[in-house]
């Protein structure tokens, strides 16, 4: 397992735990409970895909939260925000033109270079499809260069799927987008169940797993099982980050800093730690 | 034109991939070729289960019929899938409703067919349920991680 973190992965500020100030320029629910939050950043660079940026508000605190959009357009950032604690409700409350202090990018991002002529499959779980978003904009644009490129994206329920606007524009750049809900209210046309069953490939495939570790695991599973090499899957983790940088120790998984050395990691890697109930 | 026949048909279902060609022509004197419509009622709950069905296209919704909420869907089957699971286990009876969702494509198995050539042949009747037991188990699996709610709150 290679640790040491790419340079595309280090902020870009001189003292990478300095916030900086964005503003919103847009807000648009997303769901019960997430929000897509557009941010004008004049000290934004961009980002690889999956890299995760520290977002707060003065006297509350800060959380980490991946880029969903907005990765190559500095100056301009795209985060999608699911409210669940004190940081994250008020982050989601905020309106165009009110301000919070960012930092970032941080981690290390999803793999997607080097990968062609492979299959791809991408897993996405609830809020999981937000850090993933980048990865399949980037697949959508290279299509091409691989045999196929399969999305299978899973939700609570269809009031939980969001991205709605851009399933359409997937498929047409020649992604398969499949689907499914564990709920769903009468009239739903769609699929409920989990996401394994939509996961068919066979053999070699490269995937780019994101979502509730459970549904990680099997995921990964079932491709292990069939013919998958662990280190052509990659997850994206998730613990208590706060510095961002890997000094403080907040988000260790075993001998892991998530925020330094995740929060991609491939299965080979990430297996192991996800077995042990105490981490 | 080539016509294949149902025992071709069947060995393409994930269900009985590889199965032994002798067996597959077994069951495939059981067996028959279907289309449905979108809205065709496949099931009711607690009606005899006469037929089991390997989905090749489209999707079936396995609904239940809550009081004061109405139809729940718990489970979408789709293609490579199967419809019809306790087929094998006395009352003999569907658990759930079930109805297309959109044109469904596939092989219907008459379960009572099925269960006397299993009866009357213990080889036949093993290799069948070791069949079986595959999207029995995924699906135990599959509704374990339903249950657990995983995209909801943290509880």
């Amino acid at each position: 397992m290679a640790l040491a973190a790419d340079p595309a992965a280090r902020p870009g500020a001189a003292d990478p735990m300095r916030p900086e100030v964005a503003r919103v320029t847009r807000r648009r629910p997303d769901g019960p409970d997430v929000v897509t939050l557009w941010l004008d950043w004049p000290g934004w660079k961009g980002s690889a895909p999956g890299q995760f940026n520290m977002m707060g508000l003065p006297g509350l605190g800060e959380v980490p939260i991946s880029v969903s959009g907005g990765t190559g357009t500095p100056g301009r950032v795209m985060q999608t925000i699911r409210a669940v604690g004190p940081v994250s409700r008020a982050l989601a409350a905020l309106e165009a033109d009110e301000a919070l202090t960012i930092r970032g990018p941080y981690g290390r991002p999803w793999p997607v270079a080097g990968r062609q002529g492979k299959p791809v499959l991408i897993v996405a779980g609830g809020l999981g499809l937000a850090p993933l978003r980048p990865v399949i904009r980037h697949f959508a644009r290279h299509r091409a260069e691989h045999p196929s490129v399969d999305l299978v994206i899973g939700a609570r329920s269809p009031a939980d799927l969001f991205f709605h606007d851009e399933y359409e524009d997937w498929r047409e750049a020649g992604l398969s987008v499949a689907l499914t809900v564990d709920h769903a209210p009468p009239g739903w046309p769609g699929r409920v169940g989990v996401v394994t069953p939509l996961i068919r490939t066979e053999g070699p495939v490269a995937a780019f797993l994101c979502g509730p570790e459970i549904m990680m695991r099997v995921s990964a599973e079932r491709l292990t099982g069939h013919g998958a090499d662990a280190g052509d899957i990659h997850v994206s983790l998730e613990r208590n980050m706060q510095c961002g940088v890997g000094l403080c120790g907040h988000c260790q998984l075993g001998p892991v800093l998530l925020c330094r050395d995740g929060p991609v990691l491939d299965w080979a890697a990430a297996r192991p730690l996800m077995r042990i109930e105490e981490l | 034109m080539k016509i294949e026949g149902l025992d071709h048909i069947l060995g393409q279902h994930r269900l009985f991939r590889d199965l032994d060609p002798d067996f597959l022509r077994l069951v495939a004197g059981c067996a028959a070729n279907r289309v449905f419509p979108p809205g065709t009622r496949l099931a009711r709950h607690g009606e005899p289960m006469s037929h089991i069905y390997l989905v090749r296209a489209g999707h079936v919704a396995a609904e239940i019929a809550a009081p004061g909420r109405g139809r729940l869907r718990i489970l979408t089957v789709g293609p490579d899938e199967v419809l019809g699971l306790s087929w094998l286990v006395p009352p003999f009876k569907w658990g759930t409703d079930a109805e297309t969702v959109d044109e469904v494509r596939a092989v219907e198995i008459d379960a009572d067919c099925l269960r006397r050539k299993c009866e009357a042949d213990p080889a036949i009747g093993y290799a069948v349920l070791k069949r079986f037991m595959t999207p029995i188990v995924e699906r135990l699996h599959a509704t374990r991680l339903q249950m657990l709610d995983v995209y909801g709150p943290r509880r």
